[in-house]
C-alpha cells in the first residue's frame, strides 16, 4: 500500500482540449513528469498526482491552454485534523521517515510586518521629493568605536565598514541548494547594484571570484570550501550559527546532488553526502564564538568585517548582546519565515520566533547596554515587499536580507519543492536540462530591477516622512504605529497603537 | 633564522611579528616563551618553518595553508582547525578537535589527544589529510570523518586505561582510522562504522606514516609497527539517506 495511492491529489492539471495545440511544451518543462505524452493515442495528459503548481507549464503554454486548480479533498469538514496532517500522517506511516519541505514557514502565524503602519508628515513638517531631492541610501556596515577616535584602543579590529547602495542585500543560498546560474544572477545583480550576496555554506565557485567583492561569505560548522583565499577575497566574512528556517539543526546535502563543480567548491569528493553537524565543535560558548571569530579576523588580518548570523529564538535579544561581546561586527538575525532548500517540515513550522519582534528586542538590549554602535542589524526571514524592509529598519534593523524574494525574481512560485531537486524553474535542481533555463544575465536584470523599484519606494516612503536618509530611520520606531496588537506585542515592538500621537 | 620572544606579547602583537617575518621572506622563525598566545600560523600561507617553545594558545595553525610548525611543548585545543596544507608536530600533548576539518597536511602529536580529534576531517583531490597520535585519545575519535586519514598508536598507556574514548567514528561517512592494538569491547563504536584488519597496503601506507612519525619523535618505528592494527572504515558515504518521507 503506498503513500502516494492513500493520498489524494493535492492538485489537478485542467487543459483546454480546444485551445491545446500538443505542442509539448509543457511535457518538456514539468519537472515532477506531470504532464505525459502518450504517442500512440497522440494524446497530452496529466498525472495529477505528480503536480506540485509550480505554475511551470501554465507559464510557458503558448495558447494559454493550461490551469492547475487545487484538488477539492471531499473529508468530511474537521478544523483539528486538516488534510495536511492526515497526508502527512499517511507520508510517514508508508515510509518511517522525517517529513522534509522546502522555502519558508507557511502556516497562519501572525505577521507582524502587516500589524504595523508607517508615518507620513502633514502640513507641521514638509515631505521630501525623492525625484527631486537628494535621498541617502546608502548603508554602512561593520562595527562603530565607542567614541569619537576610539578606533585604535578596538580589541577586535577596527575592521572596515563596507558600504551597500541600498539596505538589500541577498541572503545565503548555497551552491548546491540552488543551480550555478541561479547563484551566478545574484552575484551579477549585487555587483551591478553595489550591494552585496552570501555564498551560503557551499564555498565560492571558481568562475564567480570576480564578484568575490560583493560577496559575504560562510564559514559553517561544515566548513565547506573554507580557505584562507575564500576568506581574504571576501568582503565580509560570516559564521553561520543557524538559520529561520530550521534553527538549532544541521543540514545534509545529499550526495546525490553534489556533482563535480559542487564537490570541487565544496572541496569534497563527489557522492558524499555533505554533513553540516548541529552545532560548530569549536564553538560550545560565547567564548568559544569570540575565538572562531578572532581567528578568522586573524587569518585576514583585520581586513575583513565578521558577521554572525543566528535564527530568531526565543532568547534571541540576550544571544546578541552575547555575540556582539564576542567581537562581531555584523548580527544577522533569521527569523522564523526564513526560506531554506530544505527543512524537517516540523522544525520549519515550529520553532523560531517573528524576525519583527527578533529585531526589535535586540535593537533595545544593544541600546540599553550601550553597545548598539559595536554591530549592524541585519534582518531575514521572509521580507516581502518594501514597505517589510521600512518597518524591520525602523524597528532597529540596519539593513535586510532577501532570499525567497530574489528566487521569486527568478522564476520561483513557492511550490515547496526545492529538496526534491526537481525544480521546474531551474533555480533548485543541479539537473543541466533544467537549469539552463535561468540564464543568469536575465536573472540578474530582474533581480536588478528588484532591488530598483523597492529601493525607490523606500525613498518614496522616507520622502513622505520627512526623512532624507535611511540614517534617520534606523531604530525610529515614532514612525511606526500598530493597529490590532495587544498591549504586550506593542511593547515588545517599542511602538504605539495607531491613534497615539507623537 | 630568526629568534622571537613571545614574553609579554599578545597574541595579536605576536603574530602580527609572525606575519612581518614570512611577509619579509623569512624561512625559520623560533619562537620561545610561548605562553597560551593563540592563533599562531592561523590563516598563513607560506612555505616556511616555526618552532615554538613552550605552550601554544588555541587554534595553533588554524586554516593555515603550507607551513611547518614543530612545538616543544604541548598544544591546547584547535591545533590544525580547517587547515589546508602544511605540517603540525607537537612534542607533547594536545587538547579537543585536533584537526577539525582539516583538508590537508598531516599533525603529528606525541602525547595524548582530547576530545572529538578528527572531527570532519576531509579528503579533497589529491589531499589526504593526516593526524597520528602517540598516546590516547578521548571520546568521539574520528566523529563525523568525511576523508583522511586518522592513526591512533597507544604509546606509553598505563595499566588499566583504554587507548580511545567512546563513540569512536559517530556520523563517519569517509576516510580511515588506524588504532594499534585491539579496542576492548566495551568502547562504544559509532553505528556508522565497521571494524576490519588492515589490508597489507594498508600496512605500506602506516609505516610511511610511522616512520614520519618516529623521526620526529626519535622513536623506533619498528618496535611500533610490531603490534597489529585494527581499521576503521564508514559502511556508507551516506549515512542519513534514508532519513526522509518524501
Ligand atoms: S504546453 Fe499547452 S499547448 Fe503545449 S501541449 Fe501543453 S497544454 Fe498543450
Ligand atoms: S525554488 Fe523551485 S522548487 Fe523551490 S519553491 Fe521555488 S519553484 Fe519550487
Amino acid at each position: 500500500m503506498s503513500a502516494i495511492r492513500m493520498n489524494p491529489p493535492e492538485f489537478r492539471v485542467v487543459r483546454d482540449e480546444e485551445k491545446c495545440i500538443k505542442c509539448l511544451v509543457c511535457v518538456r518543462q514539468c519537472g515532477f513528469e506531470a504532464q505525459q505524452y502518450d504517442p500512440e493515442e497522440d494524446r497530452v495528459y496529466s498525472l495529477d498526482e505528480n503536480c506540485v503548481a509550480c505554475q511551470r507549464c501554465v507559464c510557458l503554454c503558448p495558447t494559454r491552454a493550461l490551469r492547475i486548480e487545487r484538488n477539492p479533498v471531499p473529508y468530511k469538514l474537521n478544523a483539528h485534523w486538516t488534510p495536511e496532517h492526515i497526508h502527512n500522517i499517511n507520508k510517514q506511516a508508508a515510509t518511517g521517515g522525517v517529513l522534509l519541505t522546502g522555502m519558508g514557514n507557511d502556516k497562519p502565524y501572525p505577521a507582524y510586518f502587516d500589524r504595523l503602519l508607517l508615518n507620513a508628515s502633514q502640513v507641521t513638517n514638509p515631505s521630501i521629493d525623492p525625484l527631486r531631492e537628494p535621498m541617502e541610501l546608502r548603508t554602512y556596515l561593520g562595527s562603530r568605536p565607542d567614541y569619537l577616535g576610539g578606533e585604535k584602543d578596538r580589541y577586535f579590529g577596527p575592521t572596515p565598514l563596507v558600504p551597500i547602495e541600498t539596505p538589500i542585500m541577498f541572503t545565503a543560498i548555497s551552491y548546491g541548494a540552488i543551480s550555478h546560474q541561479a547563484f551566478e544572477a545574484l552575484a551579477r545583480a549585487a555587483k551591478a547594484y553595489g550591494t552585496l550576496f552570501n555564498t551560503g555554506e557551499g564555498g565560492l565557485p571558481e568562475d564567480l571570484y570576480e564578484y568575490a567583492d560583493h560577496a559575504i561569505v560562510q564559514v559553517a560548522s561544515g566548513r565547506f570550501g573554507v580557505h584562507s583565499e575564500y576568506l581574504n577575497a571576501a568582503r565580509v566574512i560570516e559564521i553561520k550559527i543557524g538559520q529561520g528556517a530550521k534553527p538549532g539543526i544541521g543540514g545534509h546535502l545529499p550526495g546525490e546532488k553534489i556533482t563535480a563543480s559542487i564537490a570541487a567548491t565544496r572541496m569534497i569528493p563527489e557522492g558524499t553526502d555533505a554533513l553540516s553537524p548541529a552545532p560548530h565543535h569549536d564553538i560550545y560558548s560565547i567564548e568559544d564564538l569570540r575565538q572562531l571569530i578572532l581567528t578568522l579576523k586573524e587569518a585576514t588580518r583585520y581586513t575583513k568585517p565578521v558577521s554572525v548570523k543566528i535564527a530568531a529564538v526565543h532568547n534571541v535579544a540576550a544571544i546578541a548582546s552575547g555575540i556582539a561581546r564576542a567581537g562581531a561586527d555584523i548580527i544577522a538575525i533569521d527569523g522564523f519565515r526564513g526560506g531554506t532548500g530544505a527543512a524537517p517540515l516540523m522544525i520549519r513550522d515550529h520553532v523560531g520566533i517573528p524576525i519583527e519582534l527578533a529585531i526589535a528586542a535586540v535593537d533595545q538590549r544593544l541600546r540599553e547596554e550601550g553597545i548598539r554602535n559595536r554591530v549592524s542589524l541585519v534582518a531575514a526571514g521572509g521580507f516581502r515587499s518594501s514597505a517589510d524592509v521600512v518597518k524591520a529598519i525602523a524597528l532597529g534593523a540596519d539593513a535586510v536580507y532577501i532570499g525567497t524574494a530574489a528566487l521569486v525574481a527568478l522564476g520561483c512560485h513557492l511550490c515547496q519543492k526545492c529538496y526534491t531537486g526537481k525544480c521546474s524553474w531551474g533555480i533548485a535542481t543541479q539537473d543541466p536540462y533544467k537549469t539552463r533555463r535561468l540564464n543568469p544575465e536575465i536573472g540578474a536584470e530582474r533581480l536588478y530591477n528588484l532591488l530598483h523599484g523597492w529601493s525607490h519606494e523606500i525613498k518614496e516612503m522616507l520622502g513622505g516622512m520627512g526623512i532624507n536618509s535611511i540614517e534617520s530611520l534606523r531604530g525610529n520606531r515614532l514612525h511606526l504605529r500598530g493597529v490590532g496588537l495587544t498591549e504586550a506585542e506593542l511593547k515588545l515592538l517599542g511602538v504605539k497603537h495607531a491613534g497615539e500621537g507623537m | 633564522m630568526k629568534r622571537l620572544n613571545a614574553q609579554g606579547l599578545s597574541y595579536r602583537e605576536l603574530n602580527e611579528k609572525i606575519r612581518a617575518l614570512l611577509d619579509s621572506g623569512e624561512k625559520e622563525i623560533v619562537i620561545e616563551n610561548v605562553n597560551g598566545q593563540r592563533y599562531i600560523g592561523t590563516g598563513v600561507k607560506a612555505q616556511a618553518r616555526l618552532v615554538v617553545h613552550g605552550v601554544p594558545g588555541n587554534n595553533l595553525g588554524a586554516l593555515m595553508d603550507g607551513l611547518h610548525i614543530e612545538v616543544y611543548g604541548n598544544a591546547q585545543d584547535g591545533v590544525g582547525n580547517t587547515m589546508n596544507e602544511g605540517t603540525i608536530v607537537v612534542h607533547g600533548h594536545a587538547t579537543d578537535i585536533t584537526g577539525y576539518s582539516m583538508r590537508g597536511g598531516k599533525i603529528f602529536i606525541r602525547g595524548h589527544v582530547g576530545y572529538r580529534v578528527g572531527i570532519h576531517m576531509k579528503a579533497f583531490r589529491e589531499k589526504n589529510p593526516v593526524i597520528v597520535v602517540g598516546g590516547k585519545a578521548g571520546d568521539f575519535f574520528g566523529e563525523y570523518m568525511a576523508g583522511g586519514t586518522l592513526v591512533l598508536l597507544g604509546l606509553d598507556i598505563k595499566p588499566g586505561e583504554q587507548i580511545v574514548g567512546n563513540y569512536i567514528a559517530t556520523g563517519m561517512h569517509g576516510g580511515e582510522i588506524f588504532i594499534r592494538g585491539k579496542l576492548d569491547d566495551d568502547i562504544l563504536i559509532g553505528k556508522e562504522a565497521k571494524v576490519l584488519e588492515p589490508e597489507e597496503k594498508d600496512y605500506h601506507r602506516l609505516e610511511a606514516l610511522i616512520k614520519e612519525f618516529a623521526e620526529y619523535f626519535d622513536l623506533d618505528a619498528d618496535k611500533i609497527l610490531a603490534v597489529p592494527f585494527i581499521k576503521l572504515i564508514p559502511y556508507n558515504k551516506r549515512p542519513y539517506g534514508n532519513l526522509y518521507a518524501y
